[in-house]
């Protein structure tokens, strides 16, 4: 065992404890463990020299507190009917995703050094057959809310409780099948249903704004009849303030306001890091930075 | 847009498959219809007035109309999503490869009127890359029922199969080609009728004009073999390979483009397996203006067309 995974093991047993707890103290303990999902998204794509580590590093607040806060789920069970439904869209970010389901003990640690070696479960983008706790294979952008949009019209169809959660890229928003399937949320009143977009401001090219603009992005969600929220998306409590409640009358969105490669000095607020890997020593700057 | 031509003792297959869902969903909680403002053009008005609740039309958002059934699918359901043929297999090709097929969600895929059914309202509305499309996505099975009896047993079999579904439902009158009674399986090709010269392998609306070639074969002396292959995938491979071993030669004949259809998937198993003369009959190029029966004729998609098909076989 590596020793990184050796520390992801350690902490999974505090993982499961905050994963239950709704304590005062979980802003701070999900903190801890995006520093852990940090060292692990960059020691993972050091390790497989691939993977797009700006946009791992900037969802990974969300991430960690819909796993280990949020979400309604078990580890055990991660087929179980009445889970919270996740869909990681932006499936480009795998590597974050399966960092945090190996802490919060979906997957063995141990699997995150194959991540894009042949044969590994663990592609690129994600998939349910083969990645307990990943509920759709994503990767070609703009296919994860008319997903959603099923699994929260089949929770109301079936009468049962539970909850529909889609991780986006804002430069995925640039997809018309996102515009349908806003429309069609809207239009039902799926208050179930909560979109939050990884408000990084960058695509793989150059900023949104630069390529094709998504601004005024909140009132073009609440012109759909969404319910809109926006957030610091590296603020665990914020975060937790706005997913937590229980659903509406209406789909919530929430602009998670993120920087792309948060943590690491030469990487964050940057374009090129979208999927660039780190160098030996860059890639030990960037351990230390988060470590810190 | 004139009604389909439907004379006497031809069906509209849409008619059997509205009435067979219903009766289905009538027993089965499951169930549910995928719309994109189709209700009319599917038949699925009467669905809709039992099972408000079950019909979810969203609209004409092909991309969201298939990721939601997939959802719907994740959530327990089995969605039958019911679209024009042409709109459902082209706008949505990645939802159907990525979102049904590689999640490995059980969803029925109804490509409605397909083929050149929309006749007059030209190439933008005919289905007939739907095949080819469909048949290159892995695990998907792709189904062309004949008939009314085949198009009930083919939605019967889709709501208990394993993984996604295509079925192609026609609009084009077709007559009975089956008894009601028929069993129907996927992954078969049936004979209706056998013969020791020349193979007739049609598919869909061709089935019909395969049996009437094959009377005028008969009546020249030949004796023509017609397998109806409802299923284009998984192929009937024993069907076929007893046909190019038993007979000098296959004519296929289907309402599509002759790329990587029946005809297509026919010459890739018997090149490999057992080499056989064949002729590969289906759409050549974008069609001209014209009713579907007129386009039909003109790209030679009748029983004079198979029946020279088969002469031109023999003669070598």
């Amino acid at each position: 065992m590596t020793q990184a995974a050796a520390t992801i093991r350690q902490l999974a047993g505090r993982a499961q404890e905050i994963a239950r707890s709704s304590g005062e103290d979980a802003p701070a303990l999900l903190a801890g463990i995006a520093r852990e999902v940090r060292l692990n998204v960059l020691t993972t794509i050091g390790e497989a020299g691939m993977g797009h580590v700006g946009g791992d590093l900037s969802v990974t607040d969300i991430l960690t507190t819909l796993f280990f806060d949020v979400l309604k789920l078990d580890p055990a069970r991660p087929d179980w009917a009445d889970r919270d439904r996740f869909i990681l869209s932006k499936g480009h970010c795998a590597v974050a995703l399966y960092s945090v389901l190996a802490l919060r003990g979906f997957i063995e640690p141990e699997l995150l050094p194959t991540f894009g070696k042949p044969l590994s479960v663990l592609n690129g983008h994600p998939n349910r057959r083969k990645v307990p706790g990943v509920e759709a294979n994503t990767g070609p952008l703009g296919h994860g809310l008319p997903i959603a949009v099923g699994c929260a019209i089949a929770a109301r169809l079936s009468g049962r409780d539970w909850r529909t959660f889609v991780v986006l890229g804002d430069g995925e928003l640039q997809e018309g099948s996102n515009w349908e399937a806003a429309m069609a949320a809207g239009h039902r009143g799926l208050g179930s249903l909560t979109a939050i977009v990884d408000r990084n401001r960058f695509q793989q090219g150059a900023g949104t704004e630069a390529t094709n603009r998504l601004e005024p992005l909140a009132d073009k969600w609440r012109a759909f009849g969404w319910d809109v929220h926006e957030v610091d998306g590296h603020d665990h409590a914020a975060l937790l303030e706005v997913l937590r409640p229980a659903p509406g009358e209406r789909p919530r969105f929430v602009i998670a306001h993120t920087f792309k490669g948060k943590g690491v000095s030469f990487m964050q607020d940057l374009v090129d890091w979208h999927h660039k890997v780190p160098s030996a020593d860059q890639l030990q700057q960037a351990l230390a930075e988060v470590g810190r | 847009m004139s009604a389909p031509v439907i004379a006497e003792g031809m069906f509209d297959c849409r008619k059997a498959f509205a009435e067979e869902l219903i009766a289905l969903a009538r027993q089965d909680q499951r169930i549910v219809a995928v719309a994109n403002d189709s209700v009319g053009s599917s038949n699925l008005g009467a669905f809709q007035k039992e099972f408000p609740d079950r019909l979810i039309n969203v609209g004409i958002a092909e991309q969201n109309m298939v990721g939601v059934a997939a959802g719907l699918a994740n959530g327990g359901f089995v969605p039958f999503v019911c679209c024009a043929s042409p709109f459902l297999t082209g706008r949505a090709l990645e939802q159907i490869k990525a979102d049904c097929a590689y999640n490995g969600y059980h969803v029925v895929l109804c490509g409605m009127s397909p083929g050149m059914a929309y006749g007059e309202l030209g190439p933008t509305h005919h289905s007939i890359e739907d095949l080819a499309w469909m048949r290159a996505i892995n695990d998907l099975t792709v189904m062309v029922p004949a008939d009314p009896a085949q198009t009930r047993g083919a939605i019967r079999w889709a709501l208990h199969a394993k993984g996604p579904v295509f079925l192609r439902i026609g609009r084009f009158g077709v007559p009975a080609v089956t008894p009601e009674d028929a069993s129907f399986e996927a992954g078969r090709i049936y004979e209706l009728r056998p013969g020791r010269d020349v193979t007739l392998i049609a598919t869909g609306t061709m089935v019909s004009r395969a049996l009437e070639a094959a009377g005028q074969l008969a009546a020249e002396g030949i004796d023509a073999r017609v397998l109806n292959a409802s299923t284009i995938k998984p192929l009937d491979t024993a069907m076929v390979l007893k046909a190019a071993q038993e007979t000098r030669g296959i004519v296929t004949a289907e309402e599509a483009v002759v790329e990587g259809g029946l005809g297509a998937a026919v010459a890739e198993f018997t090149a490999q397996h057992h080499p056989v003369r064949m002729r590969i009959l289906g759409v050549t190029g974008f069609a001209p203006t014209g009713d579907t029966a007129f386009l039909l004729d003109h790209f030679g998609l009748n029983a004079a067309g198979l029946a020279k098909a088969a002469r031109q076989i023999l003669s070598h």
